[in-house]
């Protein structure tokens, strides 16, 4: 176990280098650097170097080139992509914004992070509780109606798309209900400032992300549950008599969970791009809607160090979800 | 026993084979009439998006406009004259309107004064030559935007006085169009890197597969984004090259006014289709390379190109075709969630997706002028809905284990028609 740990790790490293390089230079290959972007047309050479000049990008891209001439390979101490790694691995520095006020990049995580971490935890009990309960109930009691019910709105929750969800939800509470999120035109509210207000800004939000992983929950539950009814430990329990309530709590969904808490894991990728969605359609200023923000300003420095955050958020939980499955599964072994 | 056999034949002659057939799709699409609906919101997906200039009631593009009548003159008026009178009409400077066909335009200053008899206006006359007489109908020339659905305009119009139904319909053109586009470039590329590295393994497989990793290391959503502001950039070398090195149409085509824009965003849903298509098409060659059939041909001589043609593509074919219809409503989900974010296909395109996300329709809506919104977005789940739905049916009737339980799938079943978004 330990072994296959320290592999997977040691796959990671040349993974995010990868990752790094791809990023990188994903965002170098638009037709005018940084500076000419952010001054637009209105630049003379003089502020261009200037610019230039101030955040460095007069330095080479590569800290390795390969020219026709000899030595073939020339090595750059001081170079965009290692200046960029540098200072991540080294400082925590993720860079600086390329608008006015230049904000830092790590600044704005440690005020937005909070916002995103919420609506995600949230989603996460949302989307537990709406999958596993219907789940169970209908793998328990198959072809009645609850059962129909339950594989209906799986697959209704499964297909309508979030952010039509969304702007649905938040028209028709206005138009009927006279309410709005307390989001619009008030910031964000801690949860320790006003509990109250908070949970008002996350509660939809949170329900319209969780829908769709609900319904990919239920339905696993539901098969994983009717799998286990399956099995000879569970007549075996029937048999000596067990109440129904401890048959199926304890011994068939204790077991049925365990492929649900890995698909729970594996939703970390969609759980950040309805993120990105959702943050901007409920004006919630976290993470994802500030590299939306970023991306559509085409601030590079913020749009290349947030994709690298992301892709290391979602590698780390892939790697913690496979071994978070041996734990649970005392059956699987890593060799 | 003689006669019994002769009755067993007779009875056989009396049921031909074709109704038979017919009987049994009927009576198993009885058993899953969700799946039939599916298979209904897909087929009209197909047949809108095929058919889309053929069955559209206006033009999409089109700025809708009528002319109205509007109060009428209460004095007449001579050749020269400004200065009119007119009943039950409240007109803003700038307006236009005819009178017995001559057009006149209502002057901003000064202000139009209301008396008893009606209001005064000052206007502009294109011609000063004719004179109007008292009781003459005023025409006004208006753009139909933000009407309620109606029996001429079923889904109503949006604030551009386009008609949101005939939008609707070019937008399955649209999504069925970056669907197919990203599902075929995406899994014929993803096939054959696929192939190619559980094949040929070692160096090679190492490459792609590493290669896969990274791309697989972001969220879906973030590369597609990242890739679409890079790619999508009206100066970017990709797009430069499609323009001028392809025949690809610069302009508007098959009533896409954006043309080029809808297919790089095709393009860029097919990379991240490809990319996963590798990963699933290695996993099965690796298997389908250790039959023995794969040695014979090998020992008989036979190259590797054409082992790969002939032994082990074939094998893969149903698994593409069957990740190609899975992956497709994923495909059309991911245009939308895109184009919503406004960084997909340029504003104004007929897309769903760009129709969700203009803000001055999301404006309007909370003021309760709530179609050019919701159609688009119903349309969208319906779409997503039935493939779906029709998942699900065909998975039942494969999988007999799991016949009569509804959903089935096993383990990942769940994740079908969802993906990325």
């Amino acid at each position: 176990m330990r072994d296959y740990i320290v592999r997977r790790l040691l796959i990671l490293v040349p993974v995010m280098i990868g990752v790094s390089l791809l990023t990188f230079s994903l965002f170098n290959i638009i037709p005018g650097d940084a500076c000419v972007l952010r001054l637009g047309f209105g630049s003379t050479p003089e502020t261009l170097k200037a610019c230039r000049e101030a955040h460095g990008l007069n330095r080479p891209l590569f800290p390795v080139s390969v020219n026709s001439d000899l030595p073939v390979i020339h090595v750059q101490g001081d170079s965009q992509y290692g200046g960029w790694l540098w200072d991540i691995v080294a400082h925590q520095d993720l860079g600086q914004s390329l608008a006015e006020g230049g904000a830092k990049v790590s600044t704005e995580l440690e005020r937005r992070l909070p916002i995103t971490l919420e609506l995600m935890i949230m989603t996460v009990i949302f989307a537990l509780v709406l999958g596993i309960l219907p789940g169970m109930l209908s793998a328990i009691r198959p072809n009645t109606p609850i059962d129909w019910i339950a594989r209906v709105l799986s697959v209704l929750w499964l297909s309508i798309p979030s952010f039509y969800l969304a702007i649905l939800m938040i028209t028709f509470g206005l138009l009927w209900f006279g309410w709005t999120p307390p989001q619009f035109g008030r910031g964000y509210v801690p949860f320790m400032d006003d509990p109250w207000v908070n949970l008002q800004q996350f509660v939809f939000p949170a329900l319209v992300l969780s829908v769709g992983i609900a319904a990919v929950i239920m339905r696993l539950t539901r098969s994983a549950m009717l799998e286990v009814l399956r099995n000879d430990y569970i007549r075996t329990a029937w048999s000596k008599g067990l109440r129904e309530r401890t048959v199926v709590w304890r011994h068939a969904l204790k077991n049925a969970l365990i492929p649900v808490v890995t698909l729970v894991g594996l939703q970390i990728g969609a759980l950040i791009g309805g993120a990105v969605i959702i943050e901007s359609v409920y004006n919630l200023n976290g993470v994802g809607k500030y590299t939306l923000e970023a991306i559509i300003r085409r601030d590079l420095f913020v749009v290349q160090s947030l994709t690298l955050m992301f892709a290391l958020v979602y590698v780390s939980c892939n790697l913690f979800v496979d071994i978070a499955y041996a734990w649970l599964d005392p059956r699987i072994h890593y060799n | 026993m003689a006669r019994e056999v002769a009755l067993r034949l007779e009875i056989e002659e009396e049921r031909p084979e074709p109704r038979k057939r017919w009987k049994r799709l009927l009576s198993t699409a009885r058993k899953h009439p969700l799946g039939v609906f599916g298979m209904g919101c897909v087929s009209l997906l197909f047949f809108c998006g095929i058919f889309a200039d053929l069955i559209v009631p206006y033009d999409p593009e089109a700025t809708l406009r009528e002319t109205q009548t509007y109060g009428t003159l209460v004095n007449a008026i001579k050749p020269n004259e400004t200065r009119l009178t007119i009943a039950n009409a409240q007109l803003e400077g700038g307006t236009n309107f005819d009178i017995d066909g001559e057009r006149m335009t209502v002057l901003p200053l000064p202000a139009p004064k209301v008396s008893a008899t009606g209001t005064i206006i000052n206007v502009q006359r294109a011609s000063s030559q004719s004179a109007h007489e008292a009781g003459a109908t005023l025409e006004l020339d208006t753009a139909i935007a933000n009407t309620k659905p109606s029996w001429s305009h079923p889904f109503g119009t949006d604030h551009n006085a386009k008609d949101v139904l005939s939008r609707v319909i070019f937008g399955a053109r649209i999504s069925l169009l970056i669907g197919l586009t990203a599902i075929i470039t995406g899994v014929t590329a993803g096939a054959f890197f696929g192939v190619i590295s559980g094949y040929f393994g070692k160096i090679i497989d190492t490459i792609i597969q590493r290669c896969v990793d990274i791309l697989l290391a972001f969220p879906a959503v973030v590369l597609l984004l990242a890739i679409i502001t890079v790619v999508g950039d009206e100066d970017s070398s990709v797009r430069r090259f499609l323009a001028n090195n392809t025949p690809l149409p610069k302009g508007e085509f098959i009533g896409i006014p954006t043309f080029l824009d809808v297919f790089i965003v095709a393009l860029v849903i097919g990379l991240a289709v490809a990319v996963f298509t590798t990963r699933v098409v290695r996993g099965a060659v690796l298997s389908i390379k250790e039959n023995v059939y794969v040695d014979a041909a090998r020992a008989m001589g036979a190259s590797d190109a054409r082992i790969m043609m002939r032994h082990i593509f074939p094998n893969v074919a149903a698994l593409v075709v069957i990740l190609g219809s899975v992956l497709l409503p994923v495909a059309i989900l991911a245009e939308a969630a895109i184009s919503f974010l406004g960084v997909g296909v340029p504003l104004g395109t007929p897309s769903w997706g760009a129709d969700l996300s203009d803000e001055k329709s999301r404006q309007l809506m909370l003021e309760g002028y709530w179609w050019p919104v919701f159609f688009p977005g119903l349309a969208l789940s319906l779409v997503v809905l039935g493939f779906n739905m029709v998942g699900d049916a065909f998975r039942d009737l494969s999988d007999p284990r799991l016949r009569g339980s509804g959903l089935g799938g096993g383990g990942g079943g769940g994740g079908a028609g969802r993906g990325p978004i």
